[in-house]
């Protein structure tokens, strides 16, 4: 890099601009900057503008607001739903909360991820990382529940691909055409001769 | 009953399950008539979201008819018409009592982070949803509404999620009267979004998005200017550009983990999952917003780290804002605006399809097929129902 005093000097021929050298000086002003404020006399023929220009129509103004409005929610403690399934709980609470979902309980592979899991509090990465492999182990073990209960998944139909052919065949052709070619050349570089065997 | 079934990434399908029991003195069951696929369903779709279990029910925008209520349910009667906030809630916890019924402490016992939601994985709460015949619903008295006659099933069931998050969305910005509002993302309630910014005075109202059918569908609903971000070579340049050098006022993300538009992000959020979704529009809105600003957040991200620019907001000197929609707090407001004719949420269902078909509706609106804007899943038997539901009413 040049420091100053190493800056080769120059002259100007007269008549020669200034910017022939490459340069320029001076930037343009970039003037007196004001956000643009429509008058409301330019906007009334938006459907409804202004309904709510004023912040108390507006209901989440204030954010937190108590005591609350629109519910019935009774005096005292929820009371607690018992426990029929295993729940996992997170260890950022003191215990399980008064209502719960009991949907799919952790099993086999997957659910011992999870409970794995479940050791690690929500500020550990750890515990999200584990989940997302539970998540993916758990759809292998769904494939083998279809299997086992006789079921061989339709996967194409799951993935919707009559509604691709039906609105978009063009690019179907096209997907197929590129997991072929991907295919068939995993297929020939697996199965090709070595030559130094 | 029939219900929608994950079974991984990209894959699910309609399946008979076990029926929904009471668990709870204070549960109903609710027989579902309309559920919707929801974007954040796509989180969950496209395997992004932690604990998302194979045999997982989807679906936290539903409204249906009361099947059969617990022995402490007083408010709800079977026959009832009911929509489904997307949250459940106690009402009585610390965080209920001051109205953010999002952060309810007292439905999820497996995060804290996060309160229960209706289908919406392991992660929040292991409760199946609604994209099903029959739907478990928790204090019965607490969270559902009963519909108003007057209101559609086709309005109500976009008041459980889309329509009040879009509104929390421009209600978090702080809009003032003639602010530039800058909306990343057009789907469902990124157009919501746009529509409530003008309800709250906006001066501008500009739409960010990637797929022309969905930039002409807001520009076209919700009266705004828009902007195709592949078409734009920075975009925070961009809207500098737009807004006189200035940047907007208030920015808004709409889209969450599944942003398009970054290479880097795409790479390490969307596809290695090494970051709790791509960050895109998060850097968009920090970088587009101007100094003193608002940035509000309600596209969903996963509970893992992300690689956000904290500096360049603590520089600007912003304002974030950022939940889980509350939704009860809206209802009453927005069922104004709704018989008023200020919104008219029913126009943006583009799609009606029986619960059956859930694969091809799931592809459909993730891919951005056929022009697909919202889609509704309907249950067989759902006419019946109904029927039962108006017999109950008159």
């Amino acid at each position: 890099m040049e420091t100053r005093n190493q800056i080769a000097e120059h002259h100007h021929q007269p008549g020669q601009a200034h910017e022939e050298h490459g340069h320029v000086h001076t930037h343009p002003s970039q003037g007196h900057l004001v956000p643009r404020r429509p008058s409301p006399e330019e906007l009334k023929h938006i459907q409804g503008w202004g309904a709510d220009l004023d912040r108390k129509n507006r209901p989440g103004v204030p954010m937190e607001r108590t005591p609350p409005r629109f519910t019935d929610a009774k005096e005292g403690p929820v009371t607690q739903q018992p426990e029929r399934v295993e729940v996992l709980v997170s260890p950022e609470r003191p215990g399980i909360t008064p209502i719960f979902g009991t949907a799919q309980p952790p099993s086999g592979v997957s659910g011992a991820i999870r409970r794995v899991a479940f050791k690690s509090t929500e500020n550990d990465l750890r515990h999200w990382l584990l989940l997302l492999l539970a998540d993916r182990v758990n759809v292998v073990e769904g494939v083998v529940e279809d299997l086992a209960r006789g079921h061989v998944p339709n996967i194409f139909a799951e993935m919707g691909i009559k509604s691709e052919w039906k609105h978009n065949p063009a690019g179907l052709v096209k997907k197929a055409a590129i997991a072929g070619a991907v295919v068939g050349a995993a297929w020939y570089l697996l199965n090709r001769r070595d030559p130094y065997r | 009953m029939l219900a929608m079934n994950y079974r991984g990434p990209y894959r699910v399908r309609a399946a008979q399950k076990p029926e929904p029991v009471i668990e709870h003195p204070g549960d109903a069951i609710v027989r579902v008539i309309r559920s919707c696929i929801c974007g954040s369903d796509l989180h969950l779709y496209h395997g992004m979201v932690p604990d998302t279990r194979v045999g997982h029910t989807f679906g936290h925008e539903f409204i249906g008819v009361v099947h059969e209520v617990g022995p402490a349910v007083e408010k709800l009667k079977v026959g009832d018409r009911v929509l489904v906030p997307f949250n459940l809630f106690c009402g009585s916890c610390y965080f209920c009592q001051h109205e953010l019924y999002g952060n309810c402490h007292n439905t999820n016992p497996q995060a804290t982070a996060v309160g229960g939601i209706y289908g919406y994985s392991h992660t929040a709460g292991g409760y199946d949803g609604g994209q099903a015949e029959l739907v478990r619903v928790p204090m019965a008295d607490v969270g559902p509404m009963v519909i108003p006659d007057d209101i559609h099933d086709d309005d109500a069931v976009l008041l459980t999620d889309a329509l009040p998050t879009g509104y929390q969305a421009a209600e978090m910005g702080d809009i003032a009267q003639g602010d530039t509002v800058v909306v990343f993302g057009a789907g469902p309630v990124g157009i919501f979004a746009a529509k409530s910014a003008w309800l709250m005075g906006a001066g501008r109202v500009i739409v960010v998005d990637e797929v022309e059918y969905r930039l002409e569908f807001v520009q076209r609903y919700a009266q705004c200017e828009v902007v195709n971000f592949r078409e734009v070579d920075d975009m925070a340049l961009h809207i500098k550009k737009m807004t006189d050098w200035m940047g907007a006022d208030v920015c808004i993300d709409a889209v969450g983990g599944d942003a398009a538009g970054s290479i880097a992000q795409t790479l390490t959020g969307r596809l290695m999952k090494s970051q709790a979704g791509a960050a895109t529009v998060l850097h968009w809105c920090i970088n587009s917003v101007r100094k003193g600003g608002n940035v509000s957040i309600v596209g969903v991200y996963g509970p893992t780290f992300n690689a956000v620019p904290i500096g360049n907001a603590l520089n600007k000197g912003l304002t974030l804002r950022m939940n889980q929609a509350s939704v009860k707090r809206h209802l009453p407001r927005l069922i104004e605006h709704i018989r008023e004719g200020r919104l008219n949420p029913k126009e943006i269902i583009t799609h009606k399809v029986p619960l059956e078909d859930v694969a091809d509706a799931y592809h459909i609106f993730s891919s951005k097929l056929d022009n697909c804007i919202k889609t509704v899943l309907i249950p067989p038997n759902a006419d019946q129902v109904r029927a039962v539901s108006a017999s109950a009413l008159h």
